[in-house]
């Protein structure tokens, strides 16, 4: 289950064996103008089975966490400056690059989110899912082939055979997502990460694959990350949630927890965001302003600019994660009075 | 650039790019030893990506231009070619200022006579001294690059632009006249008209260069109008029943001008060199005309070089040094207005 | 794929008609070749009557023109004025000037392509910027210069080649005229292969392909390379343009018997059969190479062939 915390790990608690465990990860990017600190001390964990939703505006660091335990940060300019990533018990981040390169695609796999651009335009689907197999297993290119029709068969794309040889431009949008959960599944993972797979895709679609990747992910009880800025997804599908706010965490929490009772204002000002049926008329409450610069974290808690609770404490204290309830936690020195209000 | 999707506007009325009828935004091979730097859709801001799509009506144009001179003070290569330049207009303007003697008188006694004190560069086959020479080639030089370089350039916009601007059969006429300018190699035609034609003064090599350089900036004019022609705030000041006229002046010329400007700068430096080359052949400048061109080919005659390289080494060291500032200039400039680097 | 050959294939037949007629009225038209051939002499009107209707002289130029046309069409470029059929000069000719185009195209593609995935993958660090430079240099000095250059310092100071090729030739003889011929093609090929290259470095589908574990090797050749090469080898059909320019210098500094020498000399000659006859070849080439890059072009981007 989900645990976060800025302090050592505890021991693992019972249940399903964990898959992933992030611990303080700190990420850099050196610019021109500055270091810009992408995340700053994140923690989160993924069981088998379990999934972990991770939810933030751009620039809150959550594709770059991603990207960090994929190990395909840009690098120069990005880096991991501290932190543990132990992944099926191996720290990452100790590996060599061979090594490194073993587990990914294969051990843990992930989906952008616009499969457009995320997939090669001049290569055939064909040959983008069955070069998995050929990197990894040393398969045939006949073989391979065939293996990329079994899996575009799998996410059930219509007449695989004869469009195996086709390239993206000629697939739906919805296909092409689908042809992306393909290509993650094929060698059959035990950590999917999700980097906003629907939000390129029309709403009727969103709803079918993100169906079709909560099946298969029941099927092969694989641990999923599933990154999105949107609240109406996670509902659905996730277990545990990780808000987080310029490269930190801010809550955690399991999800229907989560949604009756936030525990930090940033995540009730999203939540409140959400235009509802039952309160036609009335004003939305978005939060005011935009994120920080990663340049120019504000001191104290990075949210105080923009929280409707901040008080001269927030501005000076960094909040660390209180330990709010049964597997729930909160970057809010004033998450009491959260709770108690609700 | 290098996503030519088939669908971008400028490809859809025009075969794919790398034809002879689209010869890449910057017109590279048409035009032979002319080709820009610009050339083959590295850099030159054209039909696909032109500024245009940046920045926003006239207001925001003049940001580009503001922000553009502000990167260009800082840019070392610049302000080294700025300077050289200015040096190179002064003496072609006052070439006394820096040399006393006259070219053309010179004493056949002294043919190819080494440096001696007076005349650092010694003296050439018909004993003319050849730092005089070398100062006043820079006259010849700076004109035809100077004048051809405008031509092409008013030419080309108003008839590349105009073409852009109404479309239909205009368009379609010079469309197909610049494919047929295209399939002429500039070197190549150069070498056949200009033999054809008996005296030839700088006025002629200009003319020339003119007529079968206008197409490129024709090109780059159209396709960039096109795509300004396209942006929203136009849409909209037509709309509001804004005149022809005034929405060129207004709208599409001062983001159309851009990309016209980067491909005229190189193409300044690459002018240089063509004079140069046709006077080498034979077929461009002649006596009493001062060039580089035909004063490395005098030193050529028969190896001449052999026993004297300094009737080489000088003209060409300043004929390369010209069309260097020329182009780095260009090439300045281009990185400076060119959005997509910034 | 068939129809756009087609299409592609009819798009260049008014382009072709353009640019032969153009070639056409700037010899025929500007020049007179009777005239021309009898040099300082006023021709004997007779003769010159008699040679003028020979060589269709007497016709208005459009008339010439089609008459050429339909000539050329049966393989028929014909005499030079002095006799000797056009189509022998050129296969002479076209043999030598292939060869060293041949070895320019060879080493701009190598070196080139190899130079720009180097600089492209480094943006920014001393290596880039110090290629950078040295491509602007190459593109500054002209090719008349670099050779004249090389020939000097490498063939008469220290006398490592001989300064001028002889007739026949040979491939050996040809590499040194063939590098400084590749020379300002191979700094375009740099530049926009570092500009292609690092671009898409930046491009999500890279990012796919090392999310896919794939070996960095592969990443950069079947991916971005794959992908990278596509506005390069565009450039190589309209380069054909620059080296042609490039070999009528080269093959003048060198001595090479080849085009640029034989229009040369119809030219100097003013000898008008032998010299439409050798541009019109050129100009197919060149409308050719383009059209075998644009059909390169639709094999190398799916996009365009299905489009």
């Amino acid at each position: 289950m989900t645990q976060t915390q800025t302090q050592p790990v505890p021991p693992s608690p019972s249940g399903p064996e964990r898959l992933l465990e992030v611990r303080d990860l700190h990420v850099e990017f050196r610019t021109r103008e500055g270091v810009a600190k992408a995340v700053n001390g994140v923690s989160l964990d993924v069981a088998e089975g379990e999934t972990l939703a991770v939810l933030g505006e751009s620039g809150s660091g959550k594709s770059v966490t991603a990207q960090a335990v994929m190990g395909i940060l840009d690098t120069p300019p990005g880096r991991v400056t501290g932190g543990r990533i132990l992944f099926e018990g191996r720290d990452l981040l100790a590996l060599r690059e061979e090594e490194r390169r073993s587990v990914r695609g294969a051990r843990m796999a992930m989906i952008f989110q616009d499969a457009l651009s995320a997939l090669n335009p001049v290569l055939s689907v064909g040959y983008q899912l069955g070069e998995m197999f050929r990197v990894h297993r040393g398969s045939s290119r006949k073989e391979a082939r065939e293996r990329a029709v079994e899996l575009m068969e799998r996410v059930r794309i219509p007449a695989a055979r004869t469009r195996v040889d086709d390239y993206p431009h000629q697939f739906s949008g919805g296909m092409r997502q689908r042809i992306m959960i393909a290509m993650a599944l094929a060698l059959e993972p035990r950590l999917i990460i999700a980097d906003e797979p629907t939000t390129a895709l029309d709403v009727t679609v969103q709803a079918q694959v993100m169906e079709l990747l909560a099946d298969l992910q029941r099927e092969f009880r694989m641990g999923l990350i599933l990154i999105t800025h949107d609240l109406g997804v996670v509902a659905d599908v996730a277990d545990e949630i990780v808000v987080m706010y310029a490269g930190r965490v801010v809550e955690s929490a399991p999800v229907r927890e989560l949604y009756r009772a936030p525990a930090h204002p940033y995540t009730k000002g999203l939540l409140d965001s959400i235009p509802r049926l039952d309160q036609k008329g009335q004003q939305l409450d978005a939060v005011k302003g935009l994120p920080p610069s990663l340049l120019r974290i504000p001191p104290g808690c990075g949210f105080h600019p923009r929280c409707p609770v901040a008080r001269p404490l927030c501005h000076a204290d960094e909040p660390p994660l209180y330990e709010v309830g049964r597997g729930r936690a909160s970057a809010c020195h004033f998450w009491e009075e959260l709770l108690d209000a609700e | 650039m290098v996503e030519r999707a088939p669908e971008s506007p400028s490809a859809a009325d025009e075969p794919p790019a790398g034809s002879p009828t689209a010869a890449a935004a910057g017109g590279g091979g048409g035009t032979g030893a002319a080709a820009g730097l610009a050339a083959p859709g590295e850099q030159a801001p054209g039909p696909a990506a032109p500024p245009g799509t940046e920045p926003g009506p006239s207001g925001q144009a003049r940001s580009l231009w503001s922000d553009a001179w502000h990167d260009l003070r800082r840019n070392p290569v610049f302000v080294v070619s700025a300077l050289l330049i200015l040096f190179l207009v002064l003496i072609s303007v006052w070439p006394g200022l820096i040399a006393t003697r006259n070219p053309l008188s010179c004493q056949l006694n002294k043919s190819l006579d080494p440096a001696s004190p007076g005349h650092w560069f010694g003296y050439d086959t018909q004993g003319c001294d050849v730092y005089t020479r070398v100062v006043y080639g820079a006259r010849t030089s700076v004109t035809v690059g100077v004048c051809a370089t405008l031509g092409v350039a008013v030419a080309g916009s108003v008839l590349g632009g105009l073409a852009g601007f109404f479309g239909g059969w205009w368009d379609a006429l010079l469309s197909r006249v610049t494919d047929v300018f295209f399939g002429i190699p500039i070197m190549l035609g150069g070498l056949v008209f200009l033999s054809m034609t008996g005296s030839r003064s700088v006025w002629t090599v200009i003319a020339f260069i003119v007529l079968l350089g206008w197409p490129q900036i024709a090109r780059i004019a159209r396709g960039s109008v096109i795509s300004a022609k396209q942006n929203d705030y136009v849409q909209a000041a037509r709309a509001l029943g804004a005149g022809n006229a005034r929405m060129l002046v207004r709208h599409i010329l001062p983001n159309a001008v851009a990309p016209v400007i980067v491909t005229a700068t190189i193409a300044l430096g690459t002018y240089i060199a063509l004079e140069a080359t046709l006077s080498y052949l034979g077929v461009g400048l002649q006596p009493p005309t001062v060039s580089w061109g035909a004063d490395i080919s005098d030193a050529s005659q028969g190896m001449q070089f052999r026993n004297a390289p300094h009737i080489l080494l000088y003209p060409a060291a300043a004929l390369s040094l010209t069309v260097l500032a020329f182009i780095m200039l260009g090439d300045a400039v281009r990185d400076a207005l060119d959005p997509k680097l910034r | 794929m068939g129809r756009y050959v087609v299409r592609r294939l009819l798009q260049m037949v008014p382009v072709f008609a353009g640019t032969t007629f153009l070639i056409f009225v700037m010899v025929y038209a500007v020049g007179d070749p009777v005239n021309a051939m009898f040099g300082e002499r006023a021709p004997d009107p007779a003769t010159a009557a008699q040679l003028r209707a020979e060589f269709n002289l007497d016709k208005p130029v459009w008339q010439q023109y089609l008459l050429y046309m339909a000539d050329i069409f049966t393989g028929d470029f014909g005499n030079a004025f002095n006799g000797q059929p056009v189509t022998q000069l050129m296969s002479t000719a076209f043999p030598v000037t292939l060869r060293l185009a041949l070895i320019a195209i060879v080493i701009e593609i190598i070196f080139g392509i190899a130079l720009g995935v180097v600089t492209g993958l480094r943006r920014g660090r001393p290596v880039d910027s110090s290629v950078l430079m040295m491509t602007l240099i190459v593109i500054s000095v002209p090719t008349f210069v670099t050779g004249t250059l090389v020939q000097y310092v490498l063939g008469v100071k220290w006398g490592w080649i001989a300064p001028a090729v002889s007739p026949a030739a040979p491939v050996g003889e040809l590499l040194l005229p063939g590098v400084v011929l590749a020379l300002l093609s191979l700094a375009y090929v740099t530049r926009l292969t570092r500009a292609s290259i690092s671009e898409n470095s930046r491009a999500d589908y890279v990012r796919t392909a090392l999310a896919k574990g794939l070996p960095r090797s592969r990443v950069t050749v079947r991916h971005l390379l794959r992908n990278s090469l596509i506005p390069v080898v565009t450039f190589l059909g309209t380069d054909v343009g620059n080296l042609m320019a490039g070999a009528l210098v080269t093959e003048r500094i060198f001595n090479i018997q080849g085009v640029g020498f034989q229009l040369w000399q119809g030219i100097v000659r003013q000898n008008s059969p032998t010299v439409v006859g050798f541009v019109t070849i050129l100009v197919i080439v060149f409308l050719l190479a383009n059209l075998i890059v644009d059909l390169l072009y639709a094999v190398l981007d799916p996009r365009i062939r299905y489009a």
